[in-house]
Order: structure tokens, then sequence, then C-alpha cells
């Protein structure tokens, strides 16, 4: 029972984590119907543009809880503009193109930006402070520690300010608005290409979030990091209904709790012969039973039809 | 008096297809306008190239004295240019009242929102009892006035309506043109395209007719009802 607690506990601290990225994915979708597989390498870009500046600033006898909150900052602005310039170099020319093109454009910049990535910081793994003091709440034999609090709680504040944001605001209506009905939209005053870059820009200060948040909690970050944690969270997005932000978010969730119970159970399920290694291999058997079973996701809509 | 609206030689072309071809057409405030002609004249195109959402390939369109084609469809709204397209395009999985919100998107956050919406209630009481539900949910004669109050909250100067009796029943494509007449009686200038020929003509003041992406004819409404070129093709 507690290892099933603890490893609950863990997923939705990566569950988290997933959500966020997830949440760029099915957003970009939701408003162009394109799969923007670059987008792990912008969680990966966020990520070590934090810890470059968090290593430099605390080198320089910056308090710790100042130097990550500058490292946050410095990776969201780094990755709004790459979000900004990847939608208007890579897929802006495209928008008329056959659905083939953007994709291809999509990996072929996925690998220009980890190769840049690995020219700028090296292919090495970086390493991150450690910047909260390891202290922890046990909890019957749970642990809670305090990096898995903050993953929680502030990728839980920052999902409920999305909804809001989308739901409640002019601004979300015209996204939704711009999502279902380009033309119409532009009728109604919405300038729709700034709508279309605006959610590149924010599904981008997502990433670079989560991309703090990885490095936070795995204390290391590396430029490979961004492909297997962009396959899990599209893999979370598709589960949950790609073009659905609830969805974004409760695949996010469940992929991770699945992923960690799976890690904690497959050595007692297969007598040992496969160890917590083969976590990823869950993620992956949820992609194929969502697309062979429920191809729409969990709240997806029969045939995100565009009318 | 100068026209609100002077469109001249306007070309509409998509790849080699010629939809307009050298159409000139003027609307003067406060005036009932309507174009009229079969399937495939241009009447859609030429609507769309006014509102900014196919590029015109020739002509100038002059409206309140600015040369519109400089301008993108999202800007023209802003200055009273306003067209409720074809299929009446209401955002279905956005709710009755966040549809009439985005009418008036443009005007950004302006406080007598709230009594507008409720002039547009008081208007169409129907999308009042309904107004939390997906606009998907609405039958097309509701759609149809959800569509043109939409409209309405942009504060348009000039309505342009494409269609809206399509796929109506009679009785519904009554209350719509009832609806239609209340807003011309407020002082709304209109150019209405309608298949229902006698239905547009006996309501609007001037008529063009367009065959083949041209106007063929231009004439007061009350003059193209008794005309027997347009009774024979139009009237039937
Ligand atoms: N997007 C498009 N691409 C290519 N051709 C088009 C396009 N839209 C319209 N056309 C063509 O342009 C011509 C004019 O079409 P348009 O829709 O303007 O006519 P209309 O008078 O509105 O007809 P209807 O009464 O059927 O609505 C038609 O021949 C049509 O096939
Ligand atoms: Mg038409």
């Amino acid at each position: 029972m507690d290892i099933f607690l603890q490893q609950l506990v863990n997923g939705l601290t990566l569950g988290s984590i997933y959500a966020l990225v997830a949440l760029g994915y099915t957003m970009v979708y939701g408003i162009m119907e394109l799969i923007n597989f670059a987008h792990g390498e912008v969680v990966m870009v966020g990520a070590l543009v934090a810890l470059t500046v968090i290593q430099a600033l605390s080198g320089q006898g910056w308090p710790v809880p100042l130097a990550v909150l500058a490292g946050v900052l410095a990776a969201m602005v780094v990755c709004m503009v790459l979000g900004l310039v990847i939608e208007r170099v890579a897929y802006r020319p495209l928008r008329r193109a056959p659905k083939l093109a953007p994709l291809i454009t999509a990996i072929g910049l996925s690998i220009v930006l980890q190769q840049l990535a690995a020219l700028i910081w090296g292919r090495g793994y970086l390493s991150f402070p450690a910047v909260l003091p390891p202290v922890s709440v046990a909890w019957g034999g749970v642990i809670i520690t305090a990096i898995q609090g903050v993953i929680v709680a502030l990728a839980g504040l920052i999902m409920a300010g999305l909804l809001v944001l989308v739901q409640k605001t002019a601004l979300g209506r015209a996204m939704r608005a711009t999502a279902q009905n380009p033309a119409v939209a532009q009728l109604m005053g919405v300038n729709t290409d700034r709508v279309i870059a605006l959610t590149f820009v924010l599904g981008s200060a997502l990433a670079a979030v989560a991309g703090v948040m990885v490095v936070a909690y795995y204390n290391v970050g590396n430029y490979t990091m961004g492909f297997m944690l962009g396959l899990k969270a599209f893999t979370a997005a598709v589960l949950g209904g790609i073009g659905n932000l609830p969805g974004a978010m409760l695949g996010g969730l469940l992929l991770g709790v699945v992923e960690s119970l799976g890690a904690g159970y497959i050595g007692d399920l297969t007598g040992g012969f496969f160890g917590s290694n083969y976590k990823d291999v869950f993620a992956f058997m949820v992609l194929i039973g969502v697309l062979v079973f429920h191809p729409n996701g969990l709240l997806g809509s029969r045939a995100q039809e565009k009318v | 008096m100068t026209a609100l609206l002077q469109v001249e030689g306007l070309g509409v072309h998509y790849g080699g297809i010629e939809a307009v071809a050298r159409l000139d057409l003027e609307v003067r405030q406060g005036e009932r306008v309507t174009l009229i002609g079969a399937n495939g004249a241009g009447k859609s195109s030429t609507l769309k190239a006014l509102a900014g959402l196919v590029a015109a390939s020739a002509g100038s369109i002059r409206y309140d004295g600015t040369d519109m084609r400089a301008l993108p469809a999202w800007q023209r709204v802003g200055r009273g240019l306003c067209l409720v397209p074809e299929g009446r395009g209401v955002f279905s999985r956005l709710t009755i009242e966040e549809n009439l919100l985005m009418g008036a998107y443009h005007r950004g956050s302006v406080p007598q929102l709230s009594r507008e919406l409720d002039h547009i209630y008081g208007l169409l009481p129907r999308l009042h009892e309904r107004r939390h539900q997906a606009a998907g949910t609405l039958s097309g004669g509701e759609q149809q006035m959800l569509a043109i109050g939409r409209a309405l909250m942009a504060r348009p100067r000039l309505l342009m309506l494409d269609e809206p009796s399509m796929g109506l029943a009679p009785l519904m494509v009554e209350k719509v043109f009832e609806v239609i007449r209340n807003i011309v009686a407020e002082g709304v200038t209109l150019l209405l395209v309608e298949q229902n020929a006698r239905l547009a003509l006996e309501m609007c003041d001037r008529a063009y007719v367009m065959e083949s992406g041209r106007i063929v004819l231009s004439d007061s409404a009350a003059r193209c009802l008794d005309n027997p070129l347009v009774r024979a093709a139009y009237l039937g």
C-alpha cells in the first residue's frame, strides 16, 4: 500500500509536468490542427537556459530563491521568443500547404534545435544546484519532498489560470473562435495571425516552466532531454483528446501516474525480469492503446470537426 | 451626397477562375440594396471581397471615404463594414452569449455591452432563454438570428447579409426577415444577397442583378419587380 501511495505521489508530480507540456501541444493543435513536434525541444531550451542562469547567479552569491526566480523568468522569455520565431519562420509560411509539410518541418526543426543546444551547452549533463532544502513530509510511509509539493502546486495554479484565460476572457473567446473558424473570427475583428502567434507564445511559456521543473526534479539537464519528454507529453495530449485543454491536463496526470505505478511494480509483475528502467514502455503502451481503442482520447469529441 | 460604399471595377479570381469581373456598385447611407443572381453568379465572392476575406484582383473599394483594399479583414469591421457570411458562421462550440460577445470583440471592453446584450435579447427572446448553451444546439433559423444579432453587436454602419434565408422553412424565413426589417428601421444601411429575389426586392430600395460575375442590370427594386426579364429569371 505504501509503495502504491508513494508511486501515486511521484506520478502526480511527473504528471503535472507532462500536463504543462501537453497543453502546449494541444493548444497549438486546437487552433491550427498542427502537431508542433518541436515543442519538446522548447522545453529543453527552457531547462538549459534556466540551469545556466541559476548556476551563474548562485555562483555569484545570489540567494538561491532569487537565482531560481531569475532562471525561470529568463527561460520563459527565451522560450516565448523561440515560440514566436518558430511560428513565424517554420509554420506561418506553410499554413496553406498540405499537412505533411509542417510535420516534416517540425521534425527538421527539432533536429536543428537539438544540435544548436549541443553547440551551446555541450553534449554532457548539466547539474542543477540543490535549490530547495531536501525537506520532505513523511505521512504514513509516504514521503512528499518539498520540490514535489512546489511542482504540483505551481502546475495546478498555472493550469487553473490558463483555463480562466481561455474560458472567461475576451482573448480566450477569440482563441476558441479562431480555432473553430478563422475566417469568421476575422469578420469579428480578430487579428487571427496574432492570436495564433500568441498561442505559440503561451504554450512556450508553459514549456519553459515545465523545463525548469524537470531539471529541478531530476537535478540534471541535457540537450537530448526534450525528445522523450515531448513524446510523452504528446502521448498525454492524445490520451486526453488532442485539442482539448482539460483533456491535456487529465492525460498528463494519468500518464504520469501510470508510468510511476508501472515503474514501481514492473519488477514484481515480471518476476524481476524487467526493471524500472522499462518505465517508458508504459507511456507508449498507453499511446497505442488509445489510438486503437479510443482514437479521440478521453475528453476529445468524436471527430474534432472544424465547422 | 457621396456613397457610403463605392465599388468600381471590382475583380475576384480563384486561381484561373474569374468569379467577379469589372463590377461597379454603390450603396448610399441609409439605403437598402440587394444583389440577386443565380447560383455561382459571384454574389458571395463580391461580399467576401468587400469584407476582405478574399483579395480583390482588380478595382477599388471605397467605404466611408477610405480605400478598403489596404485593410485586412479584421480591421474592416472596426469601420462598421460588417458581413454575416453565407451559412451563418456561428461558432457552434461557443455559447450563444459568447457568440454575441464575439460580435463586439473589435470594440474592446466597453461598459454598455450588457445593455446592448439585453437589447439583442429583446429583439430575439429565444436566444436569451438559451444564452448559456452551445450555439450548435440551435436550429438553423435560430442560428441565423444569432448571426444577425452578433453582427448588430459589432455596431455596423453597412450590414452585408449573404443569403439569410438559406435552408430555412418558410415560416422561419418570414421571422428572419421581420428581424432584418426591424434592424433596417433603426437606420442601418443594408446590402442584401438573397436567393429569394421576391422577398429581397420587396424590402429593398434598389437592386443589382448579377450573372456570371458581372452586373447585368441595376434599377430600383420596384421596377425590377415589374421587369419581365427579372420576372422570368428570378421570380418564377
Ligand atoms: N474558394 C473557391 N475556389 C474556387 N472557386 C470558387 C471558390 N468560391 C467560389 N468559386 C467559384 O466562383 C464562382 C462564384 O461563386 P460565388 O460563391 O461567389 O457565387 P454565388 O453567387 O454566391 O452563388 P450561390 O448562390 O450558390 O451562393 C463560382 O463559379 C464558384 O464555383
Ligand atoms: Mg453565395
